[in-house]
This record gives C-alpha cells, structure tokens and sequence, in this order.
C-alpha cells in the first residue's frame, strides 16, 4: 500500500517522493484551505508558536522540509570526562524532527506487540524489550552512516530496525519463522543484517564489547574512515573483557566507541549494588567520556557525531547514554520487584523520548496533534500486519537443522538425536 | 624417496592446488641424493609466511608474537617481514584479543591468533565457542568467522598441572569449529595452510615438543600452493593386524611401538594418523577397524569424555561385527599432572603402554589391572 510504502521510505531516510504532506493520513485529498483552517485553529488551542511564517498558506510542507533549521538545546548540558563536551545547542529540522518521531513510534509499537506475541506464546524463550531506550537507537542513526559498524548484546530488536531491518524479518525471528533475519535459527537475542554493517544480536553479557573493539580494529586495518559503536549496559560495565579491550583500543588507537546504555538495572540489580563506581563514562580512566540524556533523540545524536569525530583522530572513547527502560530486564521480569511503579510511570511522564519529540514537533507548528496520532496509529497499522505475514511464513524445514554449521562442510557427516536414525550431509 | 612421495599420494593425503612447478625452497637443504627434511617449527613458520604473502587480509596477533620473536619462535622473522600491523603484540589478555581477533574476522579479516599454550585458551572460550563458532549458525550463513586459534597444546617435559593439559576433546566436542592436531612438518605446513584459507573458525593444535623435531619433506609440501584436506587421517603405516588411532605427538610413540610389535611379537600394526579431530575421519578409521578387526586409541588427552572415547564409540557403532577384541583406550591417567619425573612419566602414554595394549587385543597376553 502507499501508507506502507511511505511509512518504510520514513525510516530508510529516503529523499521525500513528492510535494503533497507525506504524513496526511486522512481519506481522499485535502485542499490547502482544509491544512490551512485546521493549523489555525490548532494554533488557537496551543500557546504562541515559535514558527517564524506569518502567513499559513506560506507555510511549506512540513514533511519534505529539510531547509528549515530548527535549533534545539538537549535537556541537560552533557558532562565530560577527560574531554571537553559539546555543545548542547543542535541545529535539526522539521523532516528529521518528523522522521524521529515516526521511527521511534514504529520501535515503540514493535515492542509493545512482541510482549503480547510473548504472552500468546508465539515469541519463546528470552525477549529483552527496548521501550522506553528507543532515542538511542534513533540519535545514534542520524549521527552516523550504514558503513560505521553496531553491535549490541541482546536487547536488539530496535538496533536492528534502526539499521534498516523491517519489521517482517523481526516478527518472523522472534516466532521462529523461515522469513526472519537469521531465518528462524537465531531467536531473540541473534539479529544481524551484515550488509548494513550490524553484527548483532549476542548473548553473552559483555561478550560484544571485545568483539566490537575487533570490527574497529578491521576497520583502522583496512584504513576505513568509518567506526564501530559497542553497546553493552549497565551489567556489563563491570565485565573484565571489557577493559582488557578498552586497553587494546586505547593503545593501538582504534576507532571504538563503547556505548553504555545505562537503564540503570543489569537485570534485577541496581546499578548501585552493582558498581563502586556507577560513573561508567569515567571508568575507562585514561579514556575520555561522556554522559548523555539516553532519553533525548537530539543528545545522542550530538554525542553519537561528537564521537565519532574523536574516534577517528584519537582512539576509543565511552558514551554513558542515561536512558531508561520500561519493561522488566525480559519478558520474564515483571521489572516491579526491584523498582516502584512510581519510578516508572515517572519516567514516562517526565523523560519519554517519543513524548519530547511530540512537545517539539507541536512547539514549532510542524504537524497537529492528529496528524502525530494517526502517524502512531499507521505505525500499529504497520506492526499489525507485519505480524499477520510473519504468521504466514512457515517455520524452517527438518534439513535447516543442518545447515549452516560449517560455511565450507566438505561433506562431513552430522548426526541428529538418535545417529542411526537420522544422518546428513554438511555441503 | 620416490617410493615415499608415491606412499604420500597413495595415502589419499594430498590435495595439490593450483600444481606449479617447485619454487626453490626457503631452505637450503635440497640436493638430489639427500632427504629433504624440515623441523615443525620451520614448517609453520613457512606457512604463516607464504599465507601472510598470499592475502593481505592474514594477521597473526598473540603474545610475544612479534617482537620477541614467538615464545616458542613459531613466528621468527615475521615482524621485521610485515610489520607491527599485521604482526600484533598483545598485553596478557586473552579473552579480550581472543574477541578482538573474532570481532575483526566479522569484519572479514583472517586473524591467526595464538594462545601461548591452549591451557590459556580456557580464558578466551566464551569467545572460540559462543563467538567464533555458533556465529555461522545463529545467524543462518550471514556471519561466517575465518579465525585461526593455534598453540602448542597437551604436555610439554615438567611444566605441571596447570600448563599440562590437552583439550582436543573439549573443542572436538563443539559443532561449528574445526580442529587439526599436525603430527609431522608435512601436516604442520599442509594443514595449517588450510586453516588459515578456512571460512570457518579452526582450532589448531600443536605440540611444543615436536616444533624442534625434523621430518622429511616432500618438494610437493614445499611448494606455496601445498595444502591438505580438513577432516582426512592418514596412514602413517599399513597393517593388518591392529589398527592404532593416534595423533600429535603420540603418533611417534605409535610408530615406535610399531616397530617394536613388528620385530618382537610379529604383530603388524597400522598406524592412523588422525589429522583432524573434527571432523573426525570415521571413514578410515572404520575400513581400518573393518581390515584389522582391532582398535587402540591412544591420546594424551584426560580418559573420560576423551577422543579415543568417541573412536571407540564410533567403531561400536559402524563396525561392530567386525571387532574380534574390545576396543582399548590409552590415554593420560585420570589425575591431574605431577611435576616429579617419574609420576609424569607414569600420567602420560609411553611407548610400552601402546605395545601392552596391542598384546592384549591381540589376545598374547592376559590384562592385569595394578592397584596403587
């Protein structure tokens, strides 16, 4: 359908396909008089815009309009260590402030949905869930290109998205399904979309972080300009690996960014119980550091560029990204035996990134209020019938249980349950 | 020494690529009537160098790797050839450059990183198992891991229980790896060069004793374009008597033993040289079993859960009616290893321990179980 067509152009960040409002959901096509009347009066109902336009009809669309300059300061001034922070004021505009909000209300609604696959037992195993973490995705995208490297442990499902997996090829991994990323043998935990540069999707806590200082090490080997970003949380930073590669990185200079996403529970344990030094940005000692509002698209995105820029010409540097997560540590976590409700509802009332996102898009007159909440009811649209086809592929074939062991099998022979019963080939 | 290149090929050994004319060797020990030989220790060198040569994508990184040379100067003259780049001195600590070399081999480079014994491998396992070899699979063939992990591995002479132990069987177990255990310079050179030209991550393990140990080779080895097959044993010596598993360093002491049954007790033995634990080489060892109709396993590797555990297993199963004896295990005792000379002599196979238990299956002598 056209609606999914845009919706998908939205999140690939493709030039805008022609003039009329991309966003205007509405049956049939409006007039300008129509667009016009119902910002007047929406106006009316908000307090003074700060847009410049005098006149409504003046007003282009908002949707392909990537000349305004919009500038926005991050909530809070960004604190460094051993570097001098950047500044906090970031020149964005209206199609990038649309383009965050669409995206992150697509993560949003992703997530939201598999927990109910979970419940319905179409999703088994482990799900860790990003909701409420969706900016750092987001902001880091916008800073970077699709030939810089991700990595991340297992709350990947948005990484992947961001990267520019679709919501069909998540569905089917999560219910096991041929049509998935890793074609139903990986699961939850095992995303990866190589062509885009993300190299998953790992189980191991802290494992990803040796692994992502080793996709920077290839990438200074081959004299890339490009870096590799190495999330890992707040239960990771306390990982020995961790700083045994943080010392490789430091001393040979590799283009490594390590990533805290700092939700502030490493599972049920609070960071405080967990960490002499909850500071994580300052544990890399002699490596520089920054803290960063997690919750806010614009922050990251300033700190994801400001990163980048060090780690080209100076070695490995940490993002510590303040964010916050609403679901427990995974779907078999209710995340309410080690945290209030209180603290929860607080967040989201205060600091959800998605709801920032609004308040900006509605301050500077970019879009109504209805035209946000039908983009948030394509974006259910959208998941809806992402899950329908997900729930139409079929599950891999017995002879899939054998495949992919080995990229070069020689004809070795492999052996289900019982040897004598079922044999194969490996090609 | 015609007749030995002719056994080599007979011997379903050798997979000849890209056949071109012999390139004078490095070393200069050619002549027409002299043996051609070579030490395991040159023999790896030479590989490491010719695949460095071949793909600029080959690294090696690993402790003392560059600079002083190679702990066990495995990779001599390496640094000064190509560089502090491509030949990576690393702090002592595994499990970060054992994740480092696999995250780089995501990114398409082909480390060759080396443990300084695999007794250190233990620090970096989440990474050779959960990151290197699982990747390929998890991931339905979209991240494939061309790693090389090697060191010397199993006993050295009085280094104690720490740095004594074998771990063919631990790695042999996981589906996803690849593991070679070379005897002689010939498979050091053949199956190291395939290693490294591997897609998928190889455990590659040596042995310290054997790197000064000097074998004959064959101009055939010698040459750049030299690689074995993963995953084929060889027939180190024909038989028809007993067929006797061995790899690594025990091949010799099989050999040996060999001799010794040959002249003393009229046994013909045949000596299967393992080359690959996994994939393990079923095939010949069967037609072997199927020949002979009876199996010795020997390993220096812990008894229980040991590769001469799955041999017999495997015999059972494919080969069962063809055993006129039980199959019979010779492996490391089941103790962790002594420093003392004399107990060390005792945890570990020794040549007569390889000829008792051929007299056994061979039904010469009766077993009599010694109680301490």
């Amino acid at each position: 359908t056209l609606l999914s067509f845009v919706l998908s152009a939205a999140l690939l960040q493709h030039p805008p396909l022609h003039q009329t409002y991309r966003f205007d959901l509405s049956i049939g096509h409006k007039t300008a008089d129509d667009m016009a009347l119902a910002r007047r009066s929406s106006n009316l109902l908000k307090p003074l815009s700060t847009a410049s336009s005098s006149s409504f009809l003046n007003r282009r669309p908002f949707s392909t309009d990537d000349s305004t300059t919009i500038t926005v300061e991050t909530s809070v001034p960004f604190t460094g260590h051993n570097c001098e922070p950047p500044s906090r004021s970031i020149d964005t505009t209206p199609k990038e402030l649309m383009t965050f909000f669409t995206d992150m209300a697509l993560m949003r609604r992703m997530e939201i949905a598999a927990d109910s696959l979970y419940k319905s037992k179409l999703i088994r195993g482990f799900c860790h869930l990003y909701d409420g973490q969706e900016a750092v995705s987001i902001g880091m995208e916008a800073a970077i290109t699709k030939k810089d490297c991700i990595i991340t442990a297992y709350r990947d499902h948005c990484i992947f998205l961001g990267r520019g997996g679709t919501l069909l090829e998540s569905f089917s991994e999560l219910m096991g399904r041929q049509a998935g990323c890793s074609r139903g043998k990986g699961g939850s935990m095992h995303f990866y979309k190589k062509d885009a540069c993300f190299f998953g999707g790992h189980g191991i806590v802290g494992a990803q972080v040796p692994l992502g200082c080793g996709l920077a090490f290839a990438q200074k080997y081959r004299k890339e300009d490009h870096v590799t970003f190495t999330m890992y949380g707040d239960g990771a930073a306390n990982q020995g690996q961790l700083f045994e590669a943080l010392n490789m990185a430091a001393l040979w200079d590799l283009p490594a960014i390590l990533v805290c996403e700092n939700n502030h529970y490493g599972m049920g344990t609070a960071e405080w119980r967990a960490a002499k030094s909850p500071a994580y940005y300052k544990r890399g000692d002699y490596v520089p550091g920054l803290k960063v509002d997690g919750m806010d698209a614009f922050a990251v995105k300033q700190a994801c560029k400001f990163a980048k820029e060090h780690a080209l010409k100076n070695g490995p540097i940490i993002l510590e990204m303040d964010t916050y997560r609403y679901h427990g540590h995974s779907m078999s976590d209710p995340g309410s035996t080690y945290r209030t409700r209180d603290e929860i509802s607080g967040v989201r009332q205060e600091r959800d990134p998605i709801e920032r996102i609004r308040k900006l898009i509605l301050a500077h007159d970019i879009a109504t209020e209805k035209e946000l909440k039908d983009i948030e009811k394509l974006a259910r649209k959208e998941v809806d019938e992402a899950i329908a086809k997900a729930k139409e592929s079929p599950m891999p074939d017995d002879p899939e249980l054998f495949t992919n062991v080995y990229r070069k099998g020689f004809g070795v022979e492999s052996f289900g349950t019982d040897r004598k019963e079922v044999r194969a080939t490996l090609p | 020494m015609p007749g030995f290149i002719s056994h080599q090929v007979a011997a379903r050994g050798l997979s000849l690529l890209r056949l071109r004319p012999v390139a004078a060797t490095m070393r200069t020990y050619s002549s027409a009537t002299k043996e051609v030989t070579m030490t395991v220790r040159d023999a790896l060198n030479s590989a490491l160098d010719e695949e460095m040569a071949a793909d600029p994508n080959v690294f090696i990184m690993g402790e003392e790797v560059g600079e002083y040379q190679g702990a066990y100067k495995i990779t001599k003259g390496l640094l000064d050839k190509y560089g502090p780049e491509r030949v990576v001195d690393t702090p002592i600590t595994e499990a970060g450059f054992a994740g480092i070399g696999v995250g780089s081999a995501y990114h398409g480079l082909r480390p060759v990183i080396e443990f300084m014994t695999f007794n250190f491998s233990m620090q970096a396992i989440d990474h050779i198992i959960n990151s290197a070899a699982k990747s390929n699979y998890m991931s339905a063939g979209q991240i494939n891991v061309p790693i090389v992990f090697r060191g010397p591995n199993g006993p050295a002479a009085g280094v104690g229980a720490q740095h004594s132990q074998c771990y063919s069987a631990w790695y042999g177990s996981v589906p996803g790896l690849k593991v070679l255990v070379p005897y002689s310079s010939e498979d050091a050179r053949g199956l190291l060069k395939a290693a490294i030209q591997d897609p998928d991550p190889v455990v590659f393990l040596e042995n310290e004793l054997l790197y000064g140990e000097s074998f004959p080779i064959s101009a055939e080895a010698l040459d750049s374009s030299f690689c074995l097959p993963i995953g084929k044993a060889k027939i180190e010596r024909e038989g028809k008597d007993v067929t006797i598993t061995a790899f690594s360093k025990m091949v010799g002491y099989a050999l040996k033993a060999a001799e010794i049954l040959e002249k003393e007790e009229g046994i013909n033995a045949e000596v299967i040289n393992l080359r690959s634990i996994r994939p393990l080489d079923r095939d010949t060892i069967n037609a072997s079993v199927r020949k002979t109709n009876r199996l010795i396993t020997v390993e220096e590797g812990f008894p229980q859960h040991g590769v001469g555990a799955e041999i017999c297993a495997s015999v059972v199963e494919d080969s069962f009616g063809y055993l006129d004896a039980g199959v019979e295990r010779i492996a490391a005792a089941d103790v962790p290893t002594p420093y003392a000379a004399n107990l060390e002599r005792r945890a570990f196979p020794q040549i007569e321990d390889i000829v008792g238990a051929v007299k056994r299956v061979c039904y010469r002598s009766l077993p009599m179980v010694a109680t301490a």
